[in-house]
Parts: C-alpha cells; sequence; structure tokens
C-alpha cells in the first residue's frame, strides 16, 4: 500500500488491473441481467417489480459505499497526507452522486406501483437525498476553488461532517417509522431474501461495485495526468516569461 | 424477452435510465483520461517534461522519484 503512494507506481498498476476489471466487470454484468431477467422469480407480493430491486438496491449500497470512501480518503488527505487521498475522494464524488441518483430514480419509479407514489418525506428518502446534495456541494467545492491542494483540503472538511449522514441512512429504517421496507440483506439472524432472488441481487452487487472500481481507477488516472498537464503548462508559462525577460 | 406484467414500463424505465446513466458516466470519463493522455503526449512531443525527470537519476537505489512526490501527483 506504501509503494502506492507513489503516483507513478500506482498509474503502471492502474494500466494493467483496467483490462482485466473491464472484463470481469462486463461479464458480470451480462450474467446478473441474465439472472434477473430470465431466472428470477416473480415476488409473491411484488410481481415483477421486484426486479428494480437487481439495480435499486446495489445503486444504494454503492451510493453509500462512494461517500465512505471520500470520508476515508479525506482522512488521508487532511491526517496522512497521503498524495493520491486527494485525487481519490475527487474522483469518486461524481460517480457516487451518480449511483446516488440511480438509487433516487429507481427508488421512485419502483415506489409509485408499490406504494403509490413516486415520493415521500420519509427518514430513508429524504437521507438518501440529503447525501446527492452533499456530494454536489463536494462537486461544486473542487469546482470554485482552482489550486487543487486547497480544494482538497476544504472538500475533505466538508466530506467528514457530511459523513454523519451515511449512518443516519443505513438506521433510518429502525430508528424512525419509515414507508421504506427495513434491511433485509444485511441484518441480524440473515437475509429475509429468498435465495431465488438474493443469488441475482449479490451478483448484481458485486457488478456495480465492480463498475465503481473501475470507472474510479481510470477517473483516478486522468486526474493524476491531469494535474501532470497542469504542472507542465506552468511550467510552460515559466519558460516563456523567462524568454521574455 | 419475459413477460414483466402490469408494470412493466416502471421497470424498462428503471433499467432505461440506469443504462443511459451509467453510460454517459462511463463515457465521460473515458474520454476525460483519453483527453489528458494526449495533451500529456504533446507535451512529452515538445520536450516539456516534469523538473524531476530533466534531473539526473543516481544510478543505483536513486531518489529520482522523491522530488515529483513533493509535488503532488
Amino acid at each position: 500500500m506504501v509503494s502506492l503512494a507513489n503516483p507513478t507506481r500506482f498509474l503502471n498498476l492502474v494500466d494493467r488491473i483496467v483490462p482485466w476489471l473491464a472484463a470481469a466487470t462486463l461479464i458480470l454484468v451480462g450474467t446478473g441481467l441474465y439472472l434477473a431477467f430470465f431466472v428470477a422469480p416473480p415476488d409473491y407480493q411484488q410481481g415483477e417489480t421486484v426486479k428494480i430491486m437487481f439495480i435499486h438496491v446495489p445503486a444504494a449500497w454503492l451510493a453509500m459505499f462512494g461517500y465512505m470512501l471520500i470520508a476515508v480518503a479525506a482522512l488521508g488527505t487532511l491526517i496522512w497526507r497521503h498524495p493520491l487521498a486527494d485525487v481519490a475522494a475527487k474522483t469518486a464524488a461524481p460517480i457516487g452522486a451518480t449511483f446516488t441518483f440511480i438509487a433516487l430514480v429507481t427508488g421512485s419509479l419502483w415506489g409509485k406501483p408499490m406504494w403509490g407514489t413516486y415520493w415521500v418525506w420519509d427518514a430513508r428518502l429524504t437521507s438518501v437525498l440529503v447525501l446527492f446534495l452533499l456530494y454536489l456541494g463536494l462537486l461544486a467545492l473542487w469546482q470554485a476553488i482552482e489550486e487543487p491542494g486547497r480544494a482538497g483540503r476544504a472538500a475533505a472538511i466538508l466530506a467528514l461532517v457530511g459523513a454523519v449522514n451515511v449512518p443516519i441512512i443505513h438506521y433510518s429504517v429502525v430508528w424512525w417509522n419509515t414507508l421504506h421496507q427495513p434491511a433485509s440483506v444485511f441484518r441480524m439472524g440473515g437475509p429475509t431474501i429468498d435465495p431465488s432472488l438474493l443469488a441475482p441481487l449479490l451478483v448484481m452487487a458485486l457488478a456495480f461495485t465492480l463498475l465503481f472500481v473501475l470507472l474510479h481507477l481510470i477517473s483516478m488516472r486522468a486526474e493524476i495526468l491531469r494535474r501532470r498537464v497542469r504542472a507542465r503548462q506552468q511550467t510552460q508559462i515559466e519558460r516563456a516569461a523567462l524568454v521574455e525577460t | 424477452m419475459p413477460d414483466l406484467g402490469p408494470h412493466a414500463a416502471f421497470i424498462i424505465a428503471a433499467y432505461g435510465v440506469t443504462f443511459v446513466v451509467v453510460a454517459a458516466l462511463t463515457f465521460f470519463i473515458v474520454e476525460d483520461d483519453r483527453k489528458q493522455r494526449r495533451l500529456l503526449a504533446d507535451f512529452e512531443l515538445r520536450g516539456i517534461r516534469r523538473r524531476s525527470a530533466s534531473t539526473p537519476a543516481k544510478p543505483k537505489g536513486g531518489t529520482a522519484e522523491k522530488p515529483a512526490r513533493k509535488r503532488g501527483p
């Protein structure tokens, strides 16, 4: 891990991993979609709408995973000053925001036929909306401050403050009386979902996770290269100024 | 395509939105990666390198990469 603190070594590793990760992601997404549409039976209460669960639940898990990743990276920026921590946090934000958006939209599309409404201001839905707004706030902050180091430190503070929302999202269905159902996979006593529906869900969750990691690694590589381009532009400006004097 | 029942439109919309959004995100990330590679290659062609790359490296166990780490990625 320590050797990966060197961006050049990290880039070499990403170059080697990305093709394999892309292939594994494609295979898992294909397998997950096949299981979801051709193997998984309809739910005894929800019918075929249970198929929305196979994208909604993984997206919601990754929405929280993405924010936790940013929070851990924020610690890396503020405490250890890890050279890649700020890069990891900045590049995880748009991906996490995208998965949060997917969780919100697919949740609404699942809610309408099951609850009779697209949206209700209950604790789970509202806290996920707050998470989406936190992601947008982080993205705006990175855009607002030009110098990457300063932007990284400011965003790290906001990320750590916002991290309190993640356990609120997780326990919202326990602490408050919500329309959203309680946890049915990661719970004491084991999952309450029938294995015929649990298997496609876990395959899709793994596929989404690999997709997240794949996009994050490519995005981190692009960000490192962007900073190198920026350094060269600076060098070019300095050289031009020297020539003029 | 299996029969998706009376709520097929909601299921198709959910998968459709997910596909479009993920495809757009993937496109922007991959395109950005390519753009940065192109820009960096252009600088290399014009001989504009990192300052650490222009300083001579030690023959063995050198610290050629350390100055780059100090300045960040």
